[in-house]
C-alpha cells in the first residue's frame, strides 16, 4: 500500500462486505503530541472473539478466492513500524471497530494520499450505505457526511459519475482549509 | 466556475447536473445501462484498482456517459489486478485483467463504444465460450 487513502478504501471493504449500513472514518492528527490516528467503525455483522483474534495473521481470511488476506496485516505492520499500535474491536452482531495510530513525522509514516477520492469511491460503489468522516488536526476539524450531501443533491444521484468530481473538490478543498496537506 | 467547498455551493449546482442528466439519451433502466465493476479488495487495491475506477467515473462524467461504476471483491486473479468486469447492455459481463490507467481509457474508447475487443480477457466461464 503506497499511502494511507488506499489503506482507508481496503479496510472500508471490510465493513461493506459484513454488510454494514454506517461506516464512520474518524482521523485525527495531533501535531503537538505529534500523533496520527485513525478510527474506522461499522454496523456490519461483527466477529466472534475467536476471528477477531486471527484477522491480523496474513494467512487469514474468509474468502474462498484464495488462501491470504493481506488488508489488516498490512496497516498493522504499517502502524507498528511507526512506533504506533493497532487494535481491533469486534461485537458479533453489533459491528467492528478498527484503530491504527501511528507516529505522525516518523519516516515511515505513509503519505495521506487521495483521501476524498478514497472516500468517494467507496461512496459511489455503495450509495445505500451511510459514510461519515470526520478530519480533526489539532484545533480545525471537518466533518463529511452523505445523508448531508443527499440532501443536498435532492433527486441528483450520489453514485452519477458527474457528481464525483464536485465532491472531490469539496472535500479537498475542505481539507486544505484545516491545513491538512494530502501529500504529506 | 466556482468552487465547490459546501453544501450550499453543491446544491447550487443540483439544476446543473439535473440539466447535464437530461442531455443523456432517456434510457433509465437500469439493466440497459453500462456496468463496470472494478475488483477492489486488497490485491486490487495494491495494483493501482483505484487509479482505474477515477479514470472511469471521471471520463463518464467529462463524455457524459451514462453508466454505473461499482466495485467487486477478489475474483481470485489477484495475479492481473487490477481487474474490471464490464457488462454492456444486452451482452455477457467481459472480465479485462492487467488494466492500468492507460489501459482504462482504452476500455472505454474500444470496447464500451465501439464494441472493439481489447487484450487481457480473462475467460470467467469456459463452457460459455464454448457455446459461441
Amino acid at each position: 500500500m503506497k499511502d494511507l487513502s488506499m489503506h482507508i478504501m481496503d479496510i472500508f471493504q471490510n465493513s461493506v462486505s459484513a454488510s454494514a449500513s454506517l461506516i464512520t472514518l474518524d482521523i485525527v492528527e495531533d501535531t503537538h503530541d505529534n500523533l496520527l490516528r485513525l478510527d474506522f467503525t461499522d454496523n456490519g455483522k461483527g466477529m466472534t472473539i475467536e476471528m477477531a483474534k486471527k484477522v491480523t495473521d496474513p494467512f487469514f481470511t474468509t474468502r474462498k478466492t484464495r488462501n491470504v488476506g493481506l488488508g489488516l496485516p498490512l496497516l498493522k505492520q504499517n502502524a507498528e513500524r511507526t512506533g504506533g499500535f493497532f487494535k481491533l474491536e469486534s461485537e458479533e452482531g453489533k459491528g467492528t471497530k478498527v484503530t491504527a495510530q501511528f507516529v505522525r513525522d516518523h519516516l515511515d509514516r505513509p503519505v495521506f494520499g487521495d483521501i476524498p477520492g478514497a472516500i468517494l469511491l467507496t461512496v459511489i460503489a455503495n450509495p445505500d450505505i451511510v459514510f461519515t468522516y470526520s478530519h480533526k488536526k489539532d484545533e480545525k476539524k471537518y466533518y463529511f457526511s452523505t445523508l448531508e450531501v443527499k440532501e443536498a443533491l435532492g433527486d441528483v444521484p450520489l453514485n452519477d459519475p458527474l457528481v464525483y468530481h464536485y465532491l472531490h473538490e469539496m472535500i479537498a478543498e475542505n481539507l486544505n482549509e484545516i491545513g491538512v496537506s494530502l501529500s504529506s | 466556475m466556482e468552487k465547490i467547498k459546501s453544501l450550499a455551493d453543491l446544491k447550487k449546482m443540483q439544476g446543473d447536473l439535473r440539466a447535464k442528466m437530461e442531455l443523456r439519451e432517456k434510457s433509465n433502466h437500469p439493466d440497459s445501462l453500462i456496468q463496470v465493476k472494478v475488483a477492489m479488495a486488497t490485491c486490487g487495491i495494491a495494483s493501482g484498482a483505484k487509479e482505474v475506477m477515477e479514470v472511469f467515473v471521471e471520463e463518464f462524467s467529462k463524455r457524459n456517459i451514462e453508466a454505473v461504476v461499482t466495485q467487486t471483491g477478489c475474483m481470485g486473479y489477484c495475479y492481473a489486478e487490477p481487474t474490471v468486469e464490464i457488462t454492456k447492455p444486452g451482452c455477457d459481463p467481459v472480465t479485462f485483467g492487467y488494466v492500468d490507467v492507460k489501459k482504462a481509457s482504452k476500455l472505454i474508447d474500444k470496447y464500451i463504444l465501439n464494441n472493439e475487443l481489447v487484450d487481457g480477457i480473462i475467460p470467467v466461464n469456459y463452457a460459455s465460450i464454448d457455446k459461441k
